[in-house]
């Protein structure tokens, strides 16, 4: 019966064609959007875990409350054995160390006078080492619009639009003006290794990158640091995980009226990322439920339009004497075929759409320029399991629903009718 | 009876006020006190951090609120760090990198070395009552000593602190405490004077512990080693060229 059912659909474009492409495109659209919302709402997840609030990360309790301001006076001290025990009670996370510090970039004239200067909100990171695991976490290689990474002490990063404003170039002496640990005046001559564009605005205005032992040196915090952060192996956020890590950190690390005692902050802890992920998954699932119904309602029309546009052919069915359940069968058993057909053609164009949006995305730079959030300028699609099934839902199940509709008319029908029917 | 009431208790307030003496007479005799055509002082700040305390010794050449020249003695650290302020641009110099930065604007009201000082405070010496309108409003005794309470308003725009409450003594017409607002009223600094000496016709603070109330930590004092007044100051002092010298 499915290879008669299936030659029939072959033969008969209008019971096949139409409808296949109906559900295909209504499958795709559901499956594209999944994943666009998933990779949306990913993005600022990724972004902040590896510019700002790793997956844990342990400040000093004066510090983490005054983190808006980076008050360095306030950093932790002896960072260095800190980071070795952690090192060694967690394995399975990566722990790097991270200063943050505001200034001002300064470019000389040629008798070493302000030519230019301009605000600069610093980052201080490991960029020496050569596993340094920073690298990767800034995606710093990548960002590298001219000149190279910092090979030797004193060398700098310096946001490429930062630079450009302020005509500085690769291998040109910039200073720093900032404030040490103690408050203290500090002025540091660095040579621009290289421009970077991190494609987060809130990261390229007045960006700077220096190696941490040159930052340590020039704001006097030997085996001091801002923040100490940890990321897990996988480079995945696991909730349960991180927030069972940073409890136990914590309870082992109370000291009530110690100031500068370490805190341990999971990632949802942090700048209000917890609300985000309940929201973005709230949102996710609403919007995707809303999507997947609409689509599912679109689909049945086409099930049901299907079955009552051959209200005479089923009727002549029934007239020549095939069994009413047959009828029936035969519909739902066609709508099936339609619908595994459009599922499987709308997931694949779906996943190929949402591929090319997940390795190129599409760039919203122009649309963010005044941003503040750790939110890339590419959005970009995101590939879950879900993807492959979701389709399923409106492209089979509301296919065969509106066939299975339509159908029951079959049932009501009068033999005695049938002919009337068919004159008309 | 009622009318009787208001017009005692006007006649005695408008008495109590009679008592006052004008706002802009009390700043001028502060001014006289306090300013000077020139100033050449040594001075340490003993910085009370959050964290910690540290000392910073310096010695300014000032004249008026338009030039001066700072030269930091101590700690090495700083040690021949200097800083120039030419009406509203400063620059500095640190002999590390060998390089003269000159910062403007806003940067001015930053704090100095992280102490609760900021460029302006620390390098300016203007006469208020060309600055400010002063109205005298109350009486209240500081430190032991009888002090007129003193309103201060901005009379232009371009200014650090849009008004300043004084408590200047009666006697010898030195300020003991004040409070520096910003144009919304928001208190942003408070200052207490200390030490007061005789120098020459002039009485003058030695101590003062300045308080950015924006800033942790327990405040600044900046005590003056040695001061002279009126004092020749060379004219090459307050050029670009005395930075690298």
């Amino acid at each position: 019966m499915i290879r008669f059912l299936i030659k029939g659909l072959m033969r008969d474009r209008s019971r096949s064609l139409f409808p296949v492409l109906i559900v295909s495109l209504g499958v795709m659209l559901t499956v594209f959007l999944q994943t666009w919302l998933q990779g949306a709402m990913g993005d600022i997840v990724r972004s902040s875990a590896g510019f700002s609030t790793g997956h844990l990360k342990i400040m000093s309790k004066a510090y983490a409350e005054n983190k808006s301001q980076t008050p360095n006076d306030l950093a932790l001290l002896g960072a260095e054995k800190l980071l070795a025990a952690l090192r060694t009670s967690h394995p399975d996370m990566v722990w790097v160390e991270r200063i943050r510090f505001g200034g001002l970039l300064d470019i000389p004239d040629k008798k070493g006078e302000t030519r230019a200067q301009g605000p600069a909100t610093g980052l201080a990171v490991d960029l020496l080492s050569p596993q340094s695991p920073e690298i990767a976490h800034l995606n710093i290689q990548e960002s590298i619009v001219r000149g190279r990474l910092p090979a030797k002490p004193d060398e700098i990063l310096i946001g490429d639009e930062f630079a450009r404003s302020l005509k500085a170039n690769p291998g040109d002496s910039v200073t720093l003006l900032s404030s040490t640990m103690r408050g203290s005046m500090s002025m540091q001559n660095f040579t621009v290794a290289g421009t970077v564009r991190f494609g987060v605005n809130a990261m390229d205005r007045g960006a700077v990158l220096v190696d941490i032992s040159d930052i340590r040196r020039a704001l006097d915090m030997d085996d001091a640091a801002g923040e100490l952060l940890g990321y897990f192996r996988d480079g995945i956020y696991h909730n349960e995980r991180a927030m069972q890590i940073a409890q136990a950190f914590n309870r082992q690390f109370a000291a009530p009226g110690d100031d500068y005692a370490p805190v341990m902050r999971a990632l949802r802890d942090q700048d209000g990322l917890g609300e985000y992920l309940d929201m973005s998954s709230y949102f996710s699932f609403i919007a995707s439920g809303i999507f997947v119904f609409a689509m599912s309602i679109v689909l049945w029309n086409v099930g049901l339009i299907g079955g009552l546009r051959r209200y005479g052919e089923m009727g002549l069915r029934l007239a020549i004497g095939e069994n009413k359940r047959h009828v029936y069968g035969s519909l739902i058993m066609e709508s099936l075929m339609i619908g595994i057909a459009g599922s499987v053609i709308g997931t694949a164009v779906g996943l190929a759409l949402a591929w090319y949006l997940q390795i190129h995305g599409l760039d919203i730079g122009s649309m963010v320029k005044s941003s503040s959030m750790m939110m890339s300028n590419v959005m970009r699609a995101e590939i879950t399991g879900a993807a492959y099934y979701i389709g399923f839902i409106p492209g089979i199940f509301s296919t065969v629903l509106g066939a299975a509709l339509s159908g029951i008319g079959i049932y009501r029908r009068q033999t005695a009718q049938l002919f009337k029917d068919l004159e008309t | 009876m009622k009318k009787l009431f208001i017009a005692v208790f006007l006649l005695m307030s408008a008495a109590a006020h009679a008592d006052y003496p004008a706002g802009s007479a009390v700043l001028k005799k502060v001014d006289e006190n306090m300013t000077s055509e020139t100033r050449v002082v040594t001075s340490k700040m003993i910085i009370h951090s959050r964290r910690d305390t540290r000392r910073v010794e310096s010695k300014s050449w000032t004249q008026g609120d338009r030039r001066a020249y700072t030269e930091y003695l101590a700690p090495p650290r700083e040690q021949g760090t200097k800083m120039l302020k030419l009406e509203d641009r400063l620059w500095l110099y640190s002999p590390a990198t060998d390089r003269i930065i000159q910062i403007s604007g806003h940067m001015l009201r930053q704090s100095v070395m992280g102490s609760d000082l900021s460029y302006e405070d620390m390098m300016e010496d203007p006469r208020l009552s060309e600055i400010y309108d002063a109205n005298v409003t109350g009486r209240e005794i500081i430190d032991g000593r009888s002090c007129w309470v003193v309103r201060l308003t901005a009379k232009k725009a371009d200014v650090a602190y849009h008004s300043r409450t004084m408590w200047v003594d009666r006697e010898r017409y030195v300020p003991h405490r004040e409070e520096r607002y910003a144009k919304s009223g928001k208190l942003l600094k408070k200052i207490d004077l200390k030490d007061f000496r005789r120098i020459d016709s002039r009485w003058f603070p030695m101590r003062m512990v300045f308080k950015d109330v924006l800033k942790t930590g327990g405040g600044t004092e900046f005590v003056m080693e040695s001061i002279e007044f009126d004092v020749p100051i060379p004219g090459h002092l307050f050029s670009k060229a005395a930075l690298r010298r």
